[in-house]
Formats: structure tokens, C-alpha cells, sequence
């Protein structure tokens, strides 16, 4: 390192033994002097209270660190495990607190240790500090080997050289050096061999983060995801015998709780099923329900005939009129099972129960197309009993 | 036989002067390597390439490659992880709570013992990540906000483990380097060599020596030591909770943490007692790390051991006592079962011979402390693997009861572990000042002011 020689840092004494160096550090002190320091190859007993330190507050750092990580980590753990994915697991109640707390214990330990480290190297001490004046002297040589050091700082305000190296003289110091600060060291930015030094790191970060992500992803081994040993449904087989990796079920499978339909493909089977369905409240409400999602379109949402696509498709006849009011059940559920004129099959999308509920609802709509008197009298009772006006 | 206990014995022989323990405890730092060091390098090293080329075939084929197989899923692989773990623990123990405790002879064997921690630590480590089979994948155990937008159970004691195993690697690494940063810097202050220097002056941080700072340095050290004991604790109580929160008899049992804890003590003492008597032989450190050391570890070997016994004991009590026919069927199926070799190999290695340090001519003989600390680490590996692999092969399902039988790979990876240990150990003690200088110069005498020196600040 090159010492700028008019630029002062400090005076530095040896001394032997750790009681010389005690005195010393005493006398210094009860001077008044404030920038001073002293160097011992390891920590001195007795050597805080001659310097006059007060108890290091370094226990509150990892106090703080300690609380704030073990809040932290609760409250996460409850977040991850009761808000954003909850899962139950084993029983336990979502925020499973005896279950956290082997987790929360470890987390504060690393997060005091941690906290107390750095901030005690890089916050307090202010390393690392490679550049400070006492480095390559022989004063730090000795020190850190087996004698015990004092340096008194040129800012101090009581600071006078003569004065201070007579002060250390008479306090028993045999080697006293004067240490100089080292020339400031200035670096230019812009410096070409600086520049392409950049734009080296910029290239090779770039193209082994390209290399890596684009290229390595796809060599094995880390390809397993993309070439598995399995059969894709859409694919040709070299295996099966008809060239198809989708297994179809052998012919004459019936799925389970299939019941056939006896009268499949006929648009006027000579006889007809009888309808199974009582009009109940649940049952018409079913109907109702499928009725508005699948014949409303053309049939209109009263079954008259009157629909939304009236004028941009045949329109679905109304079902008031007397040939279907005469219809049975049974010639209902057919035509919606297997399709009349342009009308298609709906067996695929509406379940057997759904097609007699909306059957039952069909000869509902009728009836209130065509009341009779005594429906009227019964919807009078009624409103008379539940205090209600339903409008006819 | 009356002996004076107030008077401390000296804790360095001879009371050399500073600048000669310098020297000493660098020597073999700033030498080149011997011919038997190269020797030892060899042997380690070829184990270790051993274990790779094990550990490449399984990452190849697939854990197939070893003698697992229902129901015996974990087999060498845990086995491997929890003996080593338990090595791990004598580190910190010696310099967390031997140091709370002002034990001040730890000072000749901590840095030793906390590098021995971290290593085997690393070891440890290793093995769950293999185990997975996909290592790549081991990432899923940490929790981040990844594209399946799911967290890992942190309520299961294999995620505790996950974080109670990275939490002890992270704080002894730690621990380990605060301590080594004065030393750094007395190495920086003594190299010639520019290449030394700089490296030892990144390492040193430019650390000073200054009194401003020892008086912070000497409070976190004590805060680090504070948090280290309960996390020693924690750490083989957290694997032991893997065992004991399954359902298994065998190892459902609320006697597994304080047991696994006094096993593990017992084992990283044993380990670092077999590592020091090499070292001390090797590198001329015999009147550093004494004969009264060896000693201490070997009267806490006596104590740890006679607790494991204990816990032996309370093992086959309980096996009784629960009235479970399981229970039963499985305390005599150790003792008596197909792996009855294992049980015994076990027991007369863990309780009958640590036994013989009661007597004080075998506690100060060297030969025989390492035969028998050799033996603890065989005993205490059978110990983890006599618990693993008896409950599991004989479960509740007698048609499913499978004898293990481990495969040339799983004992390839087990010989690989102790050639990564040793070769770190190795590489550790030519590079790194294996005492600590700064600790041990703190504790000769006439090192601290004659008046009020005696008491700790």
C-alpha cells in the first residue's frame, strides 16, 4: 500500500504484557482521549471497563430479528395452510399450532443467528475493510501475533504528536511507529479494459441462461417429461391391432345402469312406455329446469311456439295444440328420445328421469294454457289461505 | 486418593510463548503436504469416487439399484442420514454448550469438532436428496411460490427435518467462520505469499484485532452459543420425530428424542475422539489437544453411553408395559429376530464396552480409547439401522414381512459417506488452522492481567 507521508492517521505503541497494555489503555482514557484503539491479538479481561464501554447491545438485534421471524412464520404457515391451499390433514385443525412450533422454533434461530452476524460484521464493525490505514504495518504484524497494541488517531482533538509519543514512551511502550494514511486509489468507470469486461459477463450470462433454459432442458436426463412410455389416445399404435392407442370398449359392452330403449330409431311406435314419474313438486322442477334449457329454444319458453329464434331457424311447433295435447306420455318421451321431422334426438344430452320430468311439465303448461273452472276456485283457496294474491 | 480440584490444570502443556503456538497450530498449513498425507488423501478419495459412481448408477437406473423394497422402504439410505446427523452433534455441543458451560479445555478440540459438524452435516444431507431418486426435484421441499401454487405440509416431521437440518448447516457454518475471522486475519498478518494474502484478507473481512470490536465479538459469540444449545437439541429431536410420529410399533414411542439425542452425542463424540488421536499424532499437537482431553470426551462417551443403555432398558420395559402384543412382538423380534446380529452388534458396542472408562488407565490409554470409540461408531450406526430395518421388515402383515438385504451400491454410497467425510476432514486440516489460535492464546497462562483476570467478563 503507498502512504501518503503528510497525511498522519495515527501513533502506534506495543507493549509486552497484557498489564502494560491494561495500564496503558487506563491512562489513555482518564486523558480524555476519544479516538484511540487498541489491538490485542485476543479479547483482554478488564479491558471493556478501562476503555469505558458500556454492555454490548447486540443481544437486542437478535431479540428483534428472533420476534419478528417467529411472527412472521406463524402467520405464514397459517396463511399457506388454512387460506391459500387449505388442506386437511390428519384431522388437525388448519392452524395447527403444537405442529408449528418445531418449524417456528427453527426459523427464529436462523433468522437471530443470521441477523445478529451480519449485522454485527457489516453494520457495526463496518467490514469488510481491507483498506484501513493499520493493515501492512508491523504494529498490525505484531498484533495479531503476540503483542499487545495502542494507537492513538491524529483526528483526536487532543491529538499532538510530540506530546503522544512521550505519553506512550512514559507508559512503558518500546516500539512506537507512525502510521500514515495510504494514497487514495482512484478508479475510472469508463476505462475500456472496464467496458469489455462488462460486455464479456453480459454475453456469457445471456447465452448460458439461453443455453441452459432452451437447449439443456431438452437432452436428457431432463427431457423425462417429454418423452414418457405411454400411448397418446389420438395417435397411431405399432402395437394394436387396428392402429389405435385409444382402447374402445369390445363390442356388446353395456354400461352400468344402462336400461335400453325398445322402441330406438321409431317415430311412431305402435305402443309406448308409461310414464314412471309422479308430478311431483321436485319432479316438475326438474322439468321445468331442463325443459328452458333444451325445448325453449325452438318451442318457446311456454311451449307455444313463440321462441327466440323465431325467423332464424324452422320454428318448433307450439305444443297447445289438441294433436298433442291427445299425445300420450309415452309418445312425448319417444319424440324427445329419438327425434320427430327436423327435430334431432336428445337422448344424449337429457338422462332418462330428466326427459318424463320435462314430460310431466309439458302436460303442465298445457293445463295452464286450457284451465279448467275448478282450477280456479282451488287457486282462489289457496291464496285465501296463505294470505298471498297469485294472479291467475 | 485425594485430589485438589480447585487448582485447574494448565490447559496447553509447557506454556510455550504466543508467537510459537502461531507457529504450531499453522505449520501445517504453510508445509507442503506429506507423502502419508497424499496416502491418506488416496484412500479417502477413492472411496469417495466409490460412492459417486454408486450414487450415478442409482440416479441412472433408479433407487431399484438398492436393497429396498416394500415394506423395508427406508433402509441404508436413513440409516445413513440419522448416523451422520448424530455425528454432527458433538460440534456444536463442545462449542455451544461446553461453552456456556466455561468448559474452558474446549478450547484445544471446538474448531476441530464444529468443522467435523458441518461435514458431517453435509453428508447427512446428502442422503434424503439421493433417496428422492430425482434430486432435481428435492427443490419442492422448500417452500416457494411455484407454478402449482401448493406449499409443503408444515406439519409433517419430514418437512421439520428439512428445515431443522438446513437451520443447523446454516448456524454451525456460521459459527464456525465467526470464529475463524481472527484467525483469518493472524494468518494474513503472517503469509508471504501474495496469493495467501489475498486470499486470507478476503476471508479476515480486514479484521483489526481492535478492542472496539472484541467487546461486540465476545457478546454475539455468547449469543450464537445461547441459540446453538436448544438448536443441537432441536435437531436429533426433529429426526427422531420422523420415527416416532408414525404409527409403527417399534418406533412409536414418546422415549425416541431424548434417546436419539444422547445417541448422537455419544457418536459424534466417539467420532471426534477417533479423528483427534490421528491429528494430534500427525500435526505435533500433543501438547495442545493433552491426554486430560481425550480423557473429558471419554468420560462423556461413559455418561451418553450409559444413557443409551438406559434407554435400551426402558425399551424392553415398555414392550411390556404397553400391553400391545405388537409392541412385544417387536422388542423380541430385535432381540431375537432376524436381525438379532444387528441388536447385539449393538448393544455390546454401545453398553458393554464404553463401560471399561470407568477405569482410569483405560481412560488415558490411547490404543484402547480408539479401539473402543471405534467400535461406539460401529455400534451407533447399527443402532439406527437395527431400529429402521426390524420394525419395518416385520410389520402388521405377517404375508408381507421381507428380510432386507442391502446391495453392492447401498454399501458403496455407505463407504462413499466416510470418503466424503475424511476428505473434507482432510482438506480442512491442511488449509484451515485446525485449534483456534486466538481462543487458545485467551487460555495459557499469563495470557490476562494478573489483578481480576481469573473471573470471566
Amino acid at each position: 500500500m503507498n502512504r501518503n507521508q503528510n497525511s498522519l492517521f495515527g501513533v502506534a505503541a506495543l507493549f509486552d504484557s497484557p498489564d502494560d497494555i491494561l495500564n496503558a489503555a487506563k491512562k489513555v482514557q482518564a486523558d480524555g482521549y476519544k479516538n484511540y484503539d487498541v489491538n490485542t491479538p485476543y479479547p483482554i479481561h478488564g479491558m471493556d471497563s478501562a476503555m469505558g464501554f458500556k454492555a454490548s447491545k447486540m443481544g437486542y438485534v437478535t431479540l428483534f430479528f428472533g420476534f419478528a421471524a417467529a411472527t412472521f412464520i406463524l402467520a405464514f404457515m397459517w396463511w399457506a395452510l388454512a387460506v391459500s391451499y387449505p388442506l386437511v390433514i390428519g384431522g388437525k385443525p388448519f392452524f395447527a399450532l403444537p405442529a408449528f412450533v418445531p418449524i417456528t422454533f427453527e426459523f427464529t434461530v436462523l433468522t437471530g443467528v443470521l441477523s445478529t452476524v451480519f449485522g454485527m460484521i457489516a453494520v457495526v464493525f463496518n467490514l469488510p475493510f481491507n483498506n484501513h490505514p493499520i493493515h501492512d504495518t508491523n504494529y498490525m504484524k505484531s498484533v495479531s501475533s503476540d503483542k499487545y497494541g495502542l494507537v492513538i488517531e491524529a483526528e483526536d482533538p487532543l491529538f499532538e504528536e510530540n506530546k503522544v509519543v512521550e505519553l506512550l514512551k512514559s507508559l512503558g511502550s518500546k516500539n512506537i511507529e507512525l502510521v500514515y494514511n495510504p494514497e487514495e486509489e482512484k478508479f475510472q468507470i469508463f476505462q475500456p479494459r472496464f467496458l469489455v469486461f462488462l460486455a464479456i459477463i453480459a454475453v456469457l450470462t445471456a447465452g448460458s441462461t439461453y443455453i441452459t433454459l432452451n437447449k439443456f432442458m431438452y437432452l436428457p436426463p431432463f427431457d423425462f417429461m417429454l418423452n414418457q412410455n405411454k400411448g397418446v389416445s389420438q395417435e397411431e399404435s405399432s402395437f394394436f391391432y387396428n392402429k389405435r392407442e385409444m382402447r374402445t370398449p369390445v363390442a356388446g359392452t353395456v354400461a352400468r345402469e344402462y336400461i335400453p330403449y325398445a322402441y330406438t330409431g321409431e317415430t311412431d311406435p305402435k305402443e309406448v312406455l308409461s310414464n314412471p314419474l309422479l308430478p311431483t313438486k321436485k319432479v316438475l322442477e326438474l322439468g321445468q329446469k331442463k325443459f328452458l334449457t333444451f325445448c325453449s329454444p325452438c318451442h318457446g319458453n311456454y311451449a307455444d311456439g313463440k321462441s327466440r329464434l323465431m325467423g332464424q331457424f324452422p320454428p318448433g311447433p307450439t305444443l297447445h295444440s289438441q294433436r298433442i295435447i291427445n299425445f300420450s306420455d309415452g309418445q312425448i318421451y319417444n319424440v324427445i328420445t329419438n327425434g320427430f321431422s327436423i327435430m334431432p334426438s336428445y337422448k344424449r344430452q337429457i338422462t332418462r328421469d330428466e326427459r318424463w320430468a320435462i314430460v310431466n311439465y309439458i302436460r303442465v303448461l298445457q293445463r295452464a294454457q286450457n284451465p279448467k273452472p275448478s282450477d280456479f276456485t282451488e287457486i282462489k283457496e289457496i291464496n285465501k289461505e296463505s294470505g298471498k294474491n297469485v294472479p291467475n | 486418593m485425594t485430589k485438589d480440584y480447585s487448582v485447574e490444570l494448565a490447559l496447553v502443556e509447557g506454556n510455550p510463548p504466543l508467537r510459537e503456538l502461531d507457529d504450531v497450530i499453522s505449520a501445517p498449513i504453510d508445509s507442503r503436504p506429506s507423502h502419508k498425507y497424499h496416502i491418506a488423501l488416496a484412500i479417502t478419495g477413492s472411496l469417495l469416487l466409490i460412492g459417486a459412481i454408486c450414487v450415478g448408477l442409482t440416479f441412472y437406473y433408479g433407487i431399484g439399484m438398492w436393497g429396498n423394497n416394500i415394506p423395508v422402504a427406508w433402509a441404508f439410505g436413513i440409516t445413513n442420514f440419522v448416523f451422520w446427523v448424530g455425528i454432527g452433534h458433538a460440534g456444536t455441543l463442545i462449542s455451544a454448550i461446553l461453552y456456556l458451560l466455561r468448559q474452558h479445555w474446549r478450547t484445544g478440540i471446538a474448531r476441530f469438532a464444529e468443522a467435523m459438524t458441518i461435514f458431517a452435516v453435509i453428508c447427512a444431507g446428502l442422503f434424503p436428496i439421493i433417496h428422492v431418486g430425482r434430486p432435481w426435484l428435492a427443490g419442492y421441499l422448500i417452500p416457494y411460490p411455484n407454478q402449482h401454487s401448493i406449499w409443503p405440509n408444515f406439519i409433517s416431521p419430514l418437512v421439520w427435518d428439512v428445515f431443522a437440518v438446513s437451520t443447523y448447516l446454516t448456524v454451525s457454518l456460521v459459527f464456525w467462520y465467526v470464529g475463524l475471522i481472527p484467525d483469518f486475519a493472524t494468518l494474513r498478518d503472517r503469509a508471504t505469499n501474495k496469493i495467501k494474502k489475498t486470499i486470507y484478507s478476503v476471508f479476515s473481512l480486514g479484521w483489526r484485532h481492535s478492542n472496539r470490536h472484541w467487546v461486540h465479538y465476545e457478546k454475539v459469540y455468547m449469543i450464537l452459543a445461547g441459540l446453538a444449545t436448544p438448536l443441537v437439541l432441536s435437531v436429533h429431536t426433529v429426526v427422531s420425530w420422523d420415527f416416532a410420529a408414525a404409527i409403527l410399533p417399534g418406533w412409536h414411542s414418546t422415549i425416541f428424542p431424548p434417546y436419539f439425542v444422547a445417541g448422537a452425542i455419544f457418536s459424534g463424540f466417539a467420532m471426534v475422539s477417533t479423528v483427534l488421536i490421528f491429528v494430534r499424532k500427525v500435526f505435533d499437537m500433543e501438547h495442545i489437544i493433552t491426554i486430560d482431553h481425550l480423557e473429558k470426551m471419554n468420560k462423556i462417551i461413559l455418561l451418553t453411553g450409559s444413557m443409551v443403555g438406559y434407554s435400551y432398558i426402558i425399551e424392553w420395559f415398555m414392550g411390556w408395559y404397553s400391553g400391545s402384543p405388537f409392541e412385544l412382538f417387536v422388542t423380541l423380534n430385535r432381540a431375537f429376530g432376524p436381525y438379532a446380529w444387528g441388536y447385539w452388534i449393538m448393544v455390546s458396542c454401545n453398553v458393554f464396552f464404553p463401560q471399561l472408562f470407568w477405569f482410569k488407565k483405560i481412560r488415558r490409554s490411547i490404543p484402547i480409547t480408539l479401539i473402543i470409540v471405534i467400535l461406539v461408531n460401529v455400534g451407533m450406526w447399527f443402532e439406527r439401522f437395527v431400529i429402521i430395518a426390524s420394525s419395518l421388515s416385520r410389520d402388521f402383515l405377517p404375508t408381507s414381512w421381507h428380510y432386507f438385504k442391502p446391495t453392492l451400491v447401498d454399501l458403496g454410497i455407505l463407504f462413499g459417506s466416510f470418503g466424503l467425510f475424511f476428505t473434507l476432514i482432510l482438506l480442512f486440516a491442511k488449509t484451515l488452522p485446525v485449534i483456534s489460535i486466538t481462543e487458545i492464546k485467551g487460555v495459557i497462562q499469563g495470557s490476562q492481567p494478573s489483578h481480576g483476570g481469573e473471573h470471566e467478563s
